[in-house]
């Protein structure tokens, strides 16, 4: 997918306008949160399976060259073909390789947000073959040219009207409006295309190294098919993806479709270790497995380390005020909500996605709701830091917090000139204590007043009542 | 091999170890811990005092149907029951392992063979289920086609009841202890296919089965 995180700030302001955006993302957003809420709350050992997962995760991330080598010998020895990409154009050109020397014509996707990432879709078009995306929310999305907005919910921004206008023009059918009809006419489409596909491209939510399992997570069984149907199975997935044993699966998998929709499983989970073995009633003749870096060795062993910990669930960004009233696209990249604003800057390059380490109230909603404890505010915090220790944010702010900086180092200087602010302030407020229009802040005040403080300092106060 | 040296190298340096691969020791360490099977901390309810309780009440929160037969021999009544109730043809694509019960007779017609996307029924097994989740478990085998749960609106299962488990992690021990290493595809079933992606409203059959029906065997 193409970067546009720099024009984060225009990008919210017009999300923030749309109308029709904020009504379906209030729609979603209750369904979300409260299903987590309820989940968690009747699970009974949330923080103790939390913190197993956490550890999981990090085993596995400590000894990562470890795990994928041992992932790889043992997909191999079942008869996997295991490939490394470096970048994303390394990752297009070994699958579109592939399905080229294999005369494939009509490719069946299930989701994959590694493949946005590398943009596959249209490697594989570029190359004259068809792609059919076969989540529901992700062929919505196919149908209209939009980049998916939120990582499970890929359609969260569309309204069943707007659907109903793709799927006239798709189809040629009737209009429908009805939700259940319009899945069953969407169900009727991606048939045909499951059973003549010639390749299926999954991800998968982890691997496992132990047994060179990978594996995908479903409600709607599109996954199954394109990893059962079609005669080669190709699996696109982050090198961060890898576990030790299905046992570490187990522990995770209760903690992802609690955190995503609030759903105590999945209704498919499946295990794919190899193609089909001699005698099976079913499956492909042929299976690859493409391990894919772009950008995440740059975490591996630095202070964000934590981040690879990640397990797509999504929790963050329903819980995030920003993404709630901004919606995904205005990320501009892959990934939004907290995740994508630390894993954008990293992958793409911090110049190129200054705004999003900001695009945050740290209100801390995230760190509470991530399944693996990433301390996403904590992340944002270091970003920030890199921003400022990088020069990239505009010069006044950079004078204006190497200036805070200075003074706050110094208690006698940090008294004296609180002290006068605090009065100018309160002069400022006038009668009513509300300041209207602050000089350089104007993008503060435009849209609210801020509360003038008293007109003495804390340190007075408290010196005071102490008598 | 390029790109893996080159990743492998990255993760080295990043973390501190020299080289483009891990050592042996390196590796055995993983080894040792991978072969521990370490299983992480469970929710109380994971090990319920009634087993099969569990499973039915998980069964019913994902929306699978279920029923009690005394033996194997009376699945072909209850699967025409419950075809019938739900104003379905009994007609079935089932597992060759059932083909030899007596579905003439209670007036199913059975065909032992992979099912097609034509087939409006199909019949499986399970390797095992899981109480915890309402979940069964399918393994790719000979004569054990995944589609069969897939591909038709109505999936029916058999579940011997003494093969029901508590977790995911006695299923995984099971399959350890029976068939050694997983085969190309194990796969929970945990109610129908369903999809939330129009507006984040709940509907049932998206791409795999609208209903899914368990047949407990006691």
């Amino acid at each position: 997918m193409q970067v546009e995180s720099m024009f984060f700030k225009q990008r919210a302001t017009e999300k923030l306008g749309d109308e029709l955006l904020q009504g379906n993302m209030r729609k979603a957003k209750g369904k979300f949160v409260d299903g987590r809420a309820k989940a968690v709350a009747e699970f009974g050992a949330w923080e103790e399976v939390r913190t197993h997962a956490a550890m999981i995760r990090d085993r596995a991330l400590a000894n990562l060259d470890a795990y994928l080598v041992e992932f790889e010998a043992n997909a191999t020895r079942r008869g996997a073909t295991v490939h490394w990409a470096e970048t994303a154009e390394e990752a297009c050109e070994i699958i579109v390789g592939i399905a080229k020397a294999k005369g494939v014509r009509k490719v069946t996707k299930s989701k994959s947000m590694v493949s946005e990432e590398v943009n596959l879709n249209e490697a594989f078009e570029a190359a004259g073959m068809q792609v059919v995306e076969t989540d529901l929310g992700e062929y919505i999305l196919q149908l209209a040219h939009e980049p998916p907005s939120h990582i499970v919910a890929p359609a969260v921004h569309k309204s069943k009207e707007q659907v109903a206008d793709l799927f006239v023009k798709a189809h040629g059918k009737p209009r429908l409006t009805d939700i259940p009809a319009m899945t069953r006419e969407a169900r009727e489409a991606l048939r045909e295309h499951f059973l003549t596909a010639d390749m299926g491209v999954s991800g998968s939510n982890f691997v496992i190294a132990e047994t060179g399992t990978t594996l995908t997570v479903t409600n709607e069984g599109n996954a199954d098919m394109v990893t059962t149907l079609p005669r080669i199975h190709v699996v696109i997935t982050g090198i961060e993806k890898v576990i030790g044993t299905m046992e570490d699966f187990a522990t995770l998998i209760r903690l992802l479709p609690r955190s995503a929709i609030g759903q105590s499983i999945a209704n498919y989970l499946t295990l794919t270790t190899g193609p089909r073995m001699p005698g099976d009633a079913d499956g492909p003749e042929e299976m690859h497995v493409v391990l894919v870096d772009a950008g995440r060795t740059k975490l591996v062993g630095g202070p964000m380390q934590e981040m690879l910990r990640c397990i797509r669930c999504g929790a963050c960004m329903n819980h995030c005020p920003v993404y709630q009233n901004v919606g995904g696209h205005a990320y501009g990249w892959v990934y939004p909500g907290p995740m994508g604003s630390i894993l954008t800057p990293v992958y793409v390059g911090l110049e190129n996605a200054g705004d999003l380490p900001n695009a945050a109230t740290f209100c801390g909603e995230c760190a509470v709701a991530c399944p693996v404890k990433i301390p996403l505010p904590d992340l944002m915090r270091k970003l920030r830091e890199q921003q400022f220790d990088r020069k990239l944010r505009p010069w006044p702010e950079r004078f204006a917090i190497a200036a805070w900086g200075f003074v706050a180092a110094r208690p006698a200087l940090y008294a004296r000139l609180s002290a006068i602010g605090a009065r100018v302030a309160s002069w400022l407020g006038g009668r009513e204590g509300l300041i209207h229009s602050l000089p350089g802040l104007d993008g503060w005040t435009k849209g609210r007043d801020m509360p003038a403080p008293p007109g003495r300092t804390f340190r007075a106060l408290y010196r005071e009542r102490r008598g | 091999m390029g790109a893996r040296e080159n990743i492998l190298r990255r993760i080295r340096a990043a973390q501190g170890r020299s080289g483009a691969a891990p050592t042996q020791a390196e590796l055995a360490a993983a080894r040792a811990q991978i072969a521990r099977h370490e299983v992480g901390p469970q929710p109380p309810f994971a090990h319920a005092p009634d087993r099969l309780a569990q499973f039915r009440r998980e069964c019913d929160r994902m929306g699978t149907t279920h029923a009690m037969v005394a033996a194997e021999g009376d699945i072909p009544r209850e699967v025409a029951r419950y075809l019938g109730a739900a104003g379905l043809e009994r007609r079935v694509a089932g597992w060759a392992a059932f083909a030899g019960l007596d579905w003439a007779g209670a007036g199913v017609a059975y065909e032992a063979r992979p099912a097609t996307g034509d087939d409006r029924t199909g019949l499986t097994g399970c390797f095992c289920a899981v109480a915890e989740t309402g979940t069964v478990l399918l393994l790719s085998a000979p004569q054990m086609p995944k589609v069969n749960a897939l591909l038709p609106e109505t999936h029916v299962c058999v579940v011997r009841a003494d093969r029901i488990l508590d977790t995911m992690e006695d299923s995984f021990a099971r399959l350890r202890e029976e068939a050694g290493e997983p085969p190309r595809a194990v796969f929970f079933v945990s109610g129908p296919s369903r999809t939330a992606d129009i507006e984040q409203t709940i509907v049932i059959g998206a791409h795999g089965p609208y209903r899914v029906h368990v047949v407990i065997v006691a």
